[in-house]
C-alpha cells in the first residue's frame, strides 16, 4: 500500500483516528464525565503525534518532542482533576450530570 | 508497518471505541485504562521509554482512577434510566467528528509522501532528559509545577463540600 510507505502515517493515522473517536464521544454523549474522556482521548492523540514526530524528525537528540508530550501530560492530569471536581460539584447541586438537562449558568 | 504496531493500534483503538460507546459508565473507564494502555505501548514502540512509563504512571494509574471515583460520587438519579446515553445532537457531533477525521486523514496523506525515513534509533536516555529539563526547559518546569500546584488547591477547593447557607 502506498500510503503506509513511510511508519509515520501509520502513527498519525491512527492519532487522527483518536482524535476523531474522541471528539465524537464529547460532542455526542450526554453524561459530563464522558465528555471528559472524550476530551483526554484527543489529548492523547495529540500526545502520539508529537511522538512520532519527534521520532521520525530530523533532530531527535534535541527532544524537543518529547518534553513536549510530557509537560502536556502533565497540564493533562491537571485538567482531569478540575474537570472531575467540576462535574461532582455540579452532581452536588443540580443532581444530575445529564448534559442536556444542564443548560443555566445560575447555580 | 510492523505486527506489533498493527496489533497496538487495533488494542488503542478498540478500547477509544468503547470507552465511548458503552453504556455501563464503569465499563466506560475500564475501556479507557485498555486505551490509555495500548497508547502507553506504541511510545514504548517509538522509543520514547521515559514518556511510555510517564503514561502508565499518570494516565493508567492516576487519571482512570480519577474517573472511577467520579464515577462512583455522581452514581444516582439518572443511572438504569432507560432511553438513549447519546445527546440529541448526536448525528451533527457525529458528522463534525467525521469532517475532522476526513481532513485530518486528508492532510496526513497528502504531506506525508515526501518525508524522509527516520534515522537510526535516536540513543535518549534518562540522564539527557533530566539534565535537559534542569538546563533548557527549567523554566516550563518550574511553571508546570506552579499549575500543578494551583490545580490541586483548585480541585480540592472546587470539590470541597459546601455548607448549608454558605453560599
Amino acid at each position: 500500500m502506498t500510503c503506509f510507505s513511510t511508519p509515520l502515517a501509520g502513527y498519525l493515522l491512527v492519532a487522527a483516528l483518536l482524535f476523531a473517536i474522541g471528539l465524537a464521544g464529547a460532542l455526542t454523549r450526554r453524561n459530563a464525565i464522558l465528555v471528559l474522556i472524550g476530551i483526554e482521548l484527543m489529548l492523547n492523540a495529540a500526545n502520539l503525534n508529537l511522538i512520532a514526530f519527534w521520532r521520525f524528525g530530523p533532530h531527535p537528540e534535541m527532544l524537543t518532542g518529547l518534553m513536549f508530550a510530557l509537560f502536556s501530560i502533565a497540564v493533562a492530569a491537571a485538567e482531569a482533576a478540575v474537570g472531575l471536581g467540576l462535574v461532582i460539584q455540579i452532581h452536588r447541586h443540580l443532581k444530575t450530570t445529564d448534559l442536556d438537562q444542564i443548560s443555566r449558568m445560575k447555580g | 508497518m510492523s505486527i506489533a504496531f498493527v496489533v497496538l493500534a487495533l488494542l488503542t483503538l478498540a478500547g477509544a471505541m468503547a470507552a465511548v460507546t458503552l453504556r455501563n459508565l464503569v465499563h466506560c473507564a475500564l475501556a479507557l485504562a485498555v486505551a490509555f494502555a495500548g497508547l502507553a505501548l506504541l511510545f514504548l514502540q517509538l522509543d520514547a521509554q521515559f514518556v511510555g512509563f510517564t503514561q502508565i504512571l499518570v494516565y493508567v494509574g492516576a487519571v482512570a482512577i480519577l474517573v472511577v471515583f467520579a464515577i462512583l460520587l455522581t452514581r444516582g438519579a439518572d443511572d438504569g434510566k432507560a432511553g438513549t446515553v447519546f445527546s440529541r445532537t448526536w448525528l451533527a457531533g457525529l458528522g463534525i467528528a467525521a469532517a475532522v477525521f476526513a481532513l485530518l486523514g486528508w492532510a496526513v496523506l497528502r504531506s506525508v509522501r515526501g518525508l524522509a525515513q527516520a534515522a537510526g534509533t535516536p540513543a535518549v536516555t534518562v540522564e539527557n532528559i533530566g539534565q535537559a529539563l534542569m538546563s533548557r526547559y527549567v523554566l516550563p518546569l518550574e511553571i508546570v509545577a506552579l499549575l500543578l500546584t494551583a490545580a490541586l488547591v483548585g480541585a480540592v477547593i472546587v470539590a470541597m463540600y459546601e455548607k448549608e447557607g454558605a453560599r
